[in-house]
């Protein structure tokens, strides 16, 4: 398992490599100079092109690349952003940790929320108690998030003005953006949690269970729910992924400081270096989230763990 | 308490299940009626889909929640209706007094809890013991089933089919049960293994002197395991007496179909005779005998109205309007 | 191998699939709410699409007597900050935010099965490096890839299409992948190359239609999460451009006013949200039908 688990972080780098020239790519097809947009319409010509210069944008493709990668990846030099001038690797230290912790409680509930409401719906199939939790779910899943989030402030913040709307301070702030971020996971987790369920409940092993005599109780946490734990984890996972993207639409609307409303405003204007880190770190978490799924399935399911022991014994016997 | 002390062992009558989709009704059962005595082995004999499995998990009350309805008859076990118990009076007898030995050993063992364990379960739900005392009745277990005891802490991925199914056996044994129910438990074994696990099956029964069911669609397997035979086609016992009574004097024309079925060993035959037609559809059965569209014996009375229950010559029960056209031999 | 058998293995990949494709529709329309949301959907698709026929309004026409008025019989969703007429703007969004979903999903499928079929046909280093490249786009959050690439793009209609796409692609592909090499395994393609058939025949005959339905079945689950990323693309500035009347762009504008007129805020995300229901509605129906547990 081990030696899965390394093999799988070093396959991280060629990843992480990959994203990062990827990501410098698609910035430099950018519409629209970053030199232009940072000296705004007063400049001169050659103003603009001493700052083009100053900033390497005059280099060949593939000088800029190759220095942006060794800074980078070589002297861990992450830079320094064009429009503020503000260290970089410093924003992310402040912000990634904000982003991560709303990521990590918007997590939490929709796990803690959605699983036990999929098992209540599955187990009372096609009675009211399934029929109210597969609408709710229905509709949460059918909200765009940033939609949700307006009403939000709407209802909390303009009518009942209970709870801040925006910005960062005591745990007040993050209540809304954290109801925006669980409720698309809170809707699939219920789904997926009930059809994962349905498909095991009708199994052969769950009738062997209740022919031992297992209490219905015991068939549906120690059976079924084990048993039904692997594509929740899947969904878990890839929705992890989903509410990172989801959040940074979520930071923009309620002022939060973290990564997402970083690299949207790098983004809108040009500025290049915060982009590139900032999906780079993104595509870090958001790898290193992946694995710690796969691990997840493997402690869930011996099956798998003996496909991952496997695999890493072969790989290491054909190198 | 409503046991007597003569009521058989365990008395099945007039049992109906249905299944139900929002288009249709699957009438699975309909009115089986049986008798088992102790230490006694009674084979269920039928084609696929004939209700042969819906009558053994209704004894134990594990059929489907959604979907599945017991819609009248009584199972008496010692006298005691096991259809009016509590939920939690099924939960003391599943396991410990009525056991099943599931069709297919790929799917019947929980894949993510460890082999050993899934034996335990059954042990410690129904005794009071230790863990480690459950633990070591369930590795004893293992090695009845002729499984060593250091696999224990495997998972089913890792067994064969055959070592699978004899887990399964071990299961269902491990509480020695009054009563067991084995449902087709060769059928998804490869030919080589089925003689085995029968044995085995059939050891264990005699040893704890346990009373079975056998559920199969084999009459060799009915020869050699079985004291009664019940033929069932679509969710009714067509014939019912002693393997003796069954096998020299097939009276129902179904049954007399799958004896020719069967390749005769002594004669030269250049065919075998199938019966002909499929099974029917069960959520639209044939009205009056289910079998009339397959029989060369029907008449008139066939296609409308029950069906008699009436006793042969020999002495069994077979459901049929023509029996003495049949014993004749005079067919179209 | 008997003739009779060879024939009868080779038919089954045929016929399996047309008979499977009716007995999908057929389940699918048995089903109510799904049929509900399909009807639901397919009605908001009409009313867009003739939009400029049956709107009240100009969607551009701007009104500075009716400028922030609450829904009423002549605004029946309200108006905006220039007095434009809510509903007549809904009506013109949803030409934008629906068949630019539609459209991008039918992009991913095509790039989708291009890649996919490469990578399955040719197997080896080339499966490789593309895979390898799917996994690369796979690792960046679907959203912030878009971001990215609608911003590298540029705004515009078929810009914002592309960059919708992109995020699709890598799923498409591997599906396609994996149901190439599936089916490229199963007994009715060895069949056929025991009777000599072409690889071209094969792939055209066998392979292809083979691989097909699931592929359609993801692409049609995927047009909901699409028009939510396109309004999102758009609420962030990015994408369609105001003062062309997206769904997203819509909120973006009204974002300032929710404190005194949530009105403008209420109408075009409802219009997000009820096609994304009707969607999803059809998306469950969908996959119920194809599951073979449920098969009666």
């Amino acid at each position: 398992m081990l030696r899965y688990t390394l093999r799988r972080l070093l396959w991280m780098i060629p990843i992480v490599l990959g994203v990062a020239i990827l990501v410098f790519t698609l910035m430099t097809f950018c519409p629209g100079d970053p030199a232009q947009i940072l000296l705004s319409g007063s400049a001169t010509d050659e103003d603009i092109q001493a700052l083009r210069d100053n900033l390497g944008l005059n280099d060949p493709y593939l000088v800029r690349l190759g220095n942006f990668l060794g800074n980078t990846f070589l002297k861990f030099d992450l830079g320094s952003s064009w429009m503020t001038k503000v260290a970089i690797k410093d924003e992310i230290a402040t912000r990634l940790p904000r982003t991560f912790t709303l990521g990590i409680i918007s997590l939490l509930i929709s796990v803690a929320v959605g699983i036990p409401l999929g098992i209540i719906a599955a187990v009372n199939q096609g009675r009211l108690g399934d029929n109210i939790a597969t609408a709710l779910a229905l509709i949460g899943a059918s909200i765009p998030g940033f939609w949700l989030a307006l009403l939000l402030i709407l209802l909390f913040s303009v009518k009942l003005n209970w709870l801040p709307s925006m910005g960062i301070g005591g745990v007040k702030y993050y209540i809304l953006p954290a109801l925006t971020g669980c409720t698309y996971g809170i809707a699939t987790l219920t789904r997926q949690t009930r059809s994962s369920m349905l498909d095991v409940i009708r199994s052969d092993y769950i009738t062997t269970a209740r022919s031992k005599g297992v209490s219905e109780l015991h068939v549906i946490t120690r059976h079924a729910l084990k048993n039904a734990l692997i594509p929740i984890i899947t969904v878990v996972g890839t929705h992890f992924g989903m509410m990172l993207g989801g959040q940074m639409i979520t930071e923009t609307i309620f002022s939060i400081p973290g990564m997402g409303s970083y690299i949207i405003g790098g983004v809108n204007q040009r500025d290049y270096p915060v982009v590139q880190i900032g999906s780079i770190f993104l595509a870090i978490v958001f790898s290193l989230s992946m694995l710690v799924v796969d691990l997840l399935y493997a402690a869930a399911d011996p099956r798998i763990k003996a496909r991952y022991s496997q695999s890493a014994k072969r790989k290491v016997k054909t190198k | 308490m409503t046991e007597t002390k003569n009521a058989p062992f365990l008395e099945i009558n007039d049992l109906k299940v249905e299944y139900f989709t929002k288009e249709s009704v699957v009438h699975a059962v309909n009115g089986v009626t049986l008798t088992l005595e102790k230490g006694k082995t009674l084979g269920l004999v039928g084609e696929t889909g004939a209700g042969k499995t819906t009558v053994a998990k209704s004894i134990l009350r594990i059929l489907p929640d959604v979907g599945a309805r017991i819609v009248g008859g009584e199972i008496k076990l010692e006298g005691r209706d096991l259809l009016k118990s509590s939920e939690a009076e099924m939960r003391q007898i599943r396991g410990k007094r009525i056991s099943m030995i599931f069709q297919d050993p790929m799917t019947a063992l929980n894949p993510v809890q460890r082999v050993g364990d899934q034996i335990a379960e059954v042990i410690a739900l129904h005794s009071n013991e230790s863990a480690e005392a459950v633990r070591k009745r369930a590795e004893d277990m293992l090695e009845m089933v002729n499984i060593p005891r250091e696999r224990y802490s495997e998972y089913p991925h890792q067994f064969s089919g055959g070592m699978k199914q004899r887990v399964v056996i071990a299961i269902a044994l491990a509480c020695n049960p009054e009563l067991l129910l084995a449902d087709e438990p060769t059928t998804a074994l490869d030919v080589t293994i089925q003689a085995q696990v029968l044995r085995l099956i059939a050891q264990l029964r005699d040893k704890l002197g346990t009373s079975m069911m056998l559920i199969t669609h084999d009459m060799g397997v009915v020869a050699t395991h079985c004291d009664t035979v019940a033929v069932v086609y679509a969710g009714s016992v067509v014939e019912y007496g002693t393997k003796e009574q069954v096998f020299d004097h097939p009276t129902h024309p179904y049954t007399i179909g799958l004896f020719g079925a069967i390749p005769n060993m002594n004669v030269d035959e250049r065919w075998l005779h199938p019966i002909e037609g499929l099974p029917p559809d069960p959520s639209h059965l044939p009205t009056g005998c289910a079998f009339h569209p397959r029989c060369k014996y029907a008449t008139e009375a066939c296609r409308t109205g029950e069906v008699p229950t009436v006793i042969t010559p020999d002495g069994h029960q077979c459901r049929c309007h023509n029996t003495d056209a049949v014993l004749k031999g005079e067919g179209k | 191998m008997t003739e009779y058998q060879m024939k009868a293995s080779l038919n089954q990949g045929k016929v399996r699939k047309s008979s499977e494709f009716l007995r999908v529709l057929k389940q699918l329309s048995y089903n109510k709410i799904a049929m509900f949301g399909l009807i639901l959907f397919i009605l908001e698709l009409v009313l867009c699409l003739l939009s400029p026929v049956i709107a009240p309004y100009d969607y551009a026409a701007m009104d500075v007597i009716h400028m922030n008025e609450t829904p009423s019989a002549a605004h029946w969703f309200g108006t905006d900050d220039l007095g434009r007429d809510i509903l007549t703007r809904i009506l013109f969004g949803g030409r934008y935010s629906i068949t630019m979903s539609l459209l991008s999903v039918v992009v991913s499928l095509i790039f989708g099965v291009v890649i996919g079929s490469v990578a399955g046909y040719f197997g080896g280093w080339v499966d490789n490096v593309i895979m390898r490249i799917l996994d690369i786009i796979q690792s960046l959050p679907g959203m912030l890839l878009t971001i990215v690439v609608s911003a590298a793009l540029g705004n515009g209609y078929l810009n914002t299409v592309m960059a919708l796409s992109v995020n699709g692609i890598p799923a498409q592909a591997r599906m396609l992948r994996a149901q190439m090499m599936r089916v490229r395994g199963s007994e009715y393609v060895e069949a056929a190359q025991s009777i000599n058939c072409s690889q071209v025949r094969i792939i055209a005959k066998h392979l292809f239609p083979n691989s097909f339905s699931p592929l359609i079945v993801q692409a049609s689950m995927a047009i909901a999460n699409r028009i939510t990323m396109c309004s999102s693309l758009s609420f962030l500035g990015l994408g369609v451009q105001p003062p062309a009347p997206e769904w997203g762009a819509m909120l973006s504008g009204a974002r300032q006013y929710i404190r005194d007129y949530p009105h403008m805020v209420i109408f075009p995300g409802l219009a997000i949200a009820v096609t994304v229901l009707a969607l999803n509605l059809m998306g469950d129906g969908l996959r119920d039908a194809l599951d073979p547990r449920l098969k009666r």
